[in-house]
């Protein structure tokens, strides 16, 4: 197995996108992430393309080949593979494309997530990404994915005394970031006021307890690290990439208020990259929800379960915190086009590891954690970005 | 939903008929043909065999759902409850006949029988499970123990004298 | 005749609206309009709630207090005027629900608001005759009166599961006759939503006629008068019709107390009758005699003279609530939440 260095990133805005397709989304970050890169479309040697729900969405599957074919590459005849994991499909894509790269199989790759949610309408849209719990003995029972998230939360408030104002600070972070994220879905700040306030959605959750159904995608240029150096002057290195799987079903797991995938995950992550959660500058974490944010931290290993609400309203991972996440604006503000979330945290965190990320920079960034999550837990993707020397 | 994948699950969300591990004695619901906590070590393959609940537990998390899921808008506000069966099986389903301010973890509950939900006007109706709190389902004697309500006869399950 | 009630189950959905509510809505006196009626709160099923539902719930009750094994039961018949499909059974998912199928015969019956006991007299034929161990009648109903029409008053939804059988009878049927006219009072045209009445011509040649023919008849085969009868269930359709025509017959007040539950749940219609009977069977001890008199539109009346027996002072009815919870207890309703319940909002979208 060889070094896998991200050679290059790209991506589109996220957000209601109504006047644009999801093949043009596609192709826009796929070509952005390849100029970055100084690639020509002539080396690369397959494309992974993470997607949640193109069929049921935009009544379209075979999406592998559709984008090869619209980014000018058909009679090239390169592989195209359309990977799907829920929520997480883009880290899963992003994981296939650094084993093929590391394996030897394929110098260069590029890695996209796509996903077109505003052609649907808002209940089908919740409908469809619902499919990504288990639809036979969850969404059949009145499921959604906020409702199974909602009972995580209502739990770890029971068992940890967390507060329904530490959850909301976790939406007043990402609206704050967001604000600085000229891709971000929703780039106003929010109080925690106006977050207390906001309908509810599923007790204890209420509307900015929960991410946006957005449009967007996003992509990277993977390349083999000893090559690096020739395409850029700050390649990074893959440090780890991981994938860990769980229980389907909330209902089902060991225990509901720990995402036994991330666990797990996060810790084949820092061994293989012989590094520990201390070592970690600036992570981006799945807030889908503002409970899967604290339930991320805790289960990620950068605090104690139960603790992730007192720590996170003291502040230790804000902008000028000890480990600074979501720079991006998360999922909350940035926005959640499912199968793209997974390549856009990504993407953030090479800017941020290049020093790129402009007035959200977070200062000696030198190694990055993305943790991506399908559904309520039942896939946690972890991937680790280290500044090259 | 098609017909024939909801048809094929009444059994169990009809009547709670989940799998028991007759290698560790864990049960499951919904029924499963490997044991997750001796599936590693190949033991229960071809030792599961059905197990009835009783349909009775307690409140372990749950939630007031605004934005329902499809076909649940007529319901709304519901509540969606983890119970956690006297079997040990965790299932999930809505809590019926309490409001949901009452509702709280540790409520004493069992399964009931309830519309889940409508194939749109002229579709099939499905049926299945949810739960209610124990005092608005029955008066229950001192200390008694009853079999499920409406479940077949059991090996395991105590028969109320006849 | 050696066949009788083995078990009973009953129920009725938590919440109630009362006349006052509904009349306020319509601009009508509600208040004198229940009193009228004696009708003081009609129960309400929620929006998940059904006749499939109300009889499952009623026959689970009945199959735990007779620790009945539903596979000994051989017929499962639902009286209804509701049941939720006009082609599929009531009676299939009640069977599969309470663990009852294959090895039965199952089938809905429809007689406005008498289904449930036509249902009784059938299982007596099939258990009486041996052909099945356990014949299951069950009367349930959540039915609809038009918005403002003077049944919207008191059309309510509840039901009782009765397990007819040989073994361990707790209430022997000595006698049952009918009575039976084509008397057009009360009816639903297929595809209607809401029934449709004759006003006034639903009294004397409709229930009143039924009623007290069909009750002199019985106690005629019976050799019985009123005094002989510890307790009588009339159909309730509102809780002044039974108290008349219990006076015409000759009974009194205290015969009628645990068979008249409608004032305070609503008329039930295939459930009326019924769940009076199962009031009466909460409060009973052994050797009282009852006597039922059920009645449905279209029309026809079918009484029952019953006898409880010693087996009823060992009957275990703490599994499952008291007839009497039912009629103490309930959540009210506003008008609007009542209109959302009984799907009476039109919702946009397919």
């Amino acid at each position: 197995m060889r070094d896998v260095a991200v050679l290059g990133v790209g991506m589109t805005k996220f957000g209601e996108l109504w006047d644009r397709s999801f093949r043009e989304i596609g192709i826009e970050a796929g070509l952005q992430a390849l100029v970055d890169a100084k690639l020509s479309s002539g080396d690369l040697g397959a494309l992974y393309l993470g997607n949640m729900a193109s069929g049921s969405l935009i009544d379209q599957e075979h999406i592998g080949p559709l984008i090869l074919d619209y980014a000018g590459l058909g009679d090239r005849h390169l592989p195209a593979v359309r990977v799907e994991g829920g929520g997480a499909s883009g880290s899963l894509a992003l994981h296939q494309g650094y084993l093929a790269v590391a394996s030897g199989l394929y110098d260069f790759v590029v890695v996209g997530g796509a996903e077109k949610l505003t052609d649907v309408p808002d209940a089908t849209g919740n409908q469809i990404t619902s499919s990504a719990a288990d639809h036979e003995w969850e969404v059949v029972f009145g499921g959604t994915l906020p409702a199974l998230w909602a009972l995580i939360a209502r739990r770890h408030m029971h068992q940890y005394g967390t507060t329904r104002e530490q959850l909301a600070r976790v939406a007043v972070h990402a609206h704050a970031m967001g604000a600085k994220n000229p891709n971000a879905h929703y780039r106003n700040p929010v109080s925690l006021e106006q977050v207390l306030a906001a309908g509810p959605v599923a007790e204890p959750l209420g509307v900015f307890d929960c991410a946006p159904l957005s449009d967007g995608a996003a992509a990277v240029v993977l390349g083999p690290m000893e090559r690096a150096h020739r395409y850029t002057d700050q390649p990074i290195r893959i440090a780890a990439s991981q994938v860990a799987c769980d229980a389907m079903a909330v209902q089902h797991r060991r225990d509901v208020t720990t995402l036994d995938s991330t666990v797990v995950a996060a810790r084949r992550a820092f061994e293989q990259a012989r590094r520990a959660p201390a070592d970690v500058n600036v992570a981006e974490i799945n807030d889908a929800y503002t409970i899967s944010a604290l339930v991320a931290l805790e289960d990620l290993g950068f605090c104690e379960k139960g603790r992730a609400g007192p720590e996170f309203e003291s502040g230790r991972f804000g902008p000028n915190g000890e480990l600074p996440v979501n720079s991006s604006g998360g999922l909350k503000a940035q926005g959640r086009p499912f199968g793209a979330v997974g390549v856009a945290q990504v993407v953030e965190l090479v800017r941020q590891l290049r020093g790129e990320a402009k007035d959200r920079q977070v200062k000696h960034a030198s190694l990055a954690l993305a943790h991506d999550v399908g559904g309520t837990g039942a896939t946690s993707v972890v991937t680790l970005l280290e500044r090259g020397s | 939903m098609s017909i024939a994948r909801f048809w094929r699950e009444t059994p169990r969300r009809y009547n709670l008929g989940g799998s028991k591990c007759t290698n560790c004695g864990t049960a499951y619901f919904p029924p499963r043909s490997v044991c997750p906590t001796c599936a590693r070590h190949r033991e229960s393959i071809g030792k599961m065999v059905p197990f009835q609940l009783s349909g009775e537990g307690e409140v372990y998390s749950f939630t007031t759902v605004h934005e329902p899921a499809e076909g649940f808008e007529m319901q709304v506000p519901y509540v969606l409850a983890l119970v956690r069966t006297v079997e040990g099986p965790m299932l999930t389903g809505q809590i019926v006949d309490l409001a949901p301010e009452e509702v709280r973890i540790g409520l004493k509950v069992r399964a009931t029988f309830r519309k889940l939900r409508e194939e749109g006007k002229a579709g099939v109706i499905h049926y299945g499970y949810k739960f209610a709190p124990v005092e608005e389902t029955a008066v229950r004697p001192p200390g008694g123990s009853r079999t499920a309500v409406g479940t077949p006869a059991t090996p395991e399950g105590d028969r109320a004298p006849a | 005749m050696e066949a009788g009630i083995v078990s009973y189950g009953a129920y009725v959905p938590r919440y109630r609206i009362t006349p006052t509510e509904i009349g306020r809505v319509w601009g009508a006196d509600g208040e004198s309009m229940g009193q009228s009626l004696n009708v003081h709160r009609k129960s309400v099923p929620a929006p998940d709630e059904d006749t499939i539902t109300i009889s499952t719930e009623a026959l689970r009750v009945a199959l735990i207090r007779g620790a009945i094994d539903p596979q000994q039961i051989g017929a499962i018949y639902v009286g209804s005027e509701s049941h939720p499909y006009a082609v599929k059974p009531t009676a299939t998912v009640v069977a599969q629900a309470v663990g009852a199928t294959p090895h039965l015969t199952a089938a809905d019956f429809e007689f406005a608001c008498k289904a449930g006991t036509a249902a009784i007299q059938t299982c007596l034929g099939l258990v009486g005759a041996e052909m099945v161990r356990y014949g299951v009648a069950i009367g349930s109903d959540t039915s609809q009166g038009a918005p403002g029409d003077a049944l919207e008053y008191s059309a309510s939804a509840g039901g009782a599961a009765f397990v007819i059988g040989r073994d361990h009878v707790i209430a022997r049927v000595e006698h049952t006759v009918s009575y039976t006219t084509d008397t057009p009072d009360f009816w639903r045209r297929e595809g209607q939503r809401y029934p449709s009445h004759s006003g006034r011509f639903t009294g004397e040649p409709a229930y009143f006629r039924h009623e007290t023919e069909c009750a002199h008849h019985i106690m005629e085969v019976a050799g019985t008068t009123p005094a002989d009868y510890r307790h009588v269930v009339f159909h309730q359709p509102n809780g002044k019709f039974p108290q008349r025509v219990g006076k015409q017959l000759g009974f009194s007040e205290s015969q009628m107390r645990y068979g008249l539950v409608t004032p305070y749940i609503g008329n039930t219609y295939s459930g009326a009758a019924l769940i009076g009977l199962a009031n009466v069977l909460d409060h009973a001890g052994p050797g009282e005699r009852i006597l039922v008199v059920g009645y449905g539109s279209g029309a026809g009346s079918d009484a029952f003279d019953l006898t409880t027996t010693d087996e009823i002072a060992k009957f275990d009815r703490s599994f499952g609530r008291p007839v009497q919870s039912y009629l103490d207890s309930g959540v009210e309703l506003s008008y609007g939440v009542y209109a959302k319940f009984r799907g009476k909002i039109h919702m946009g979208g397919s």
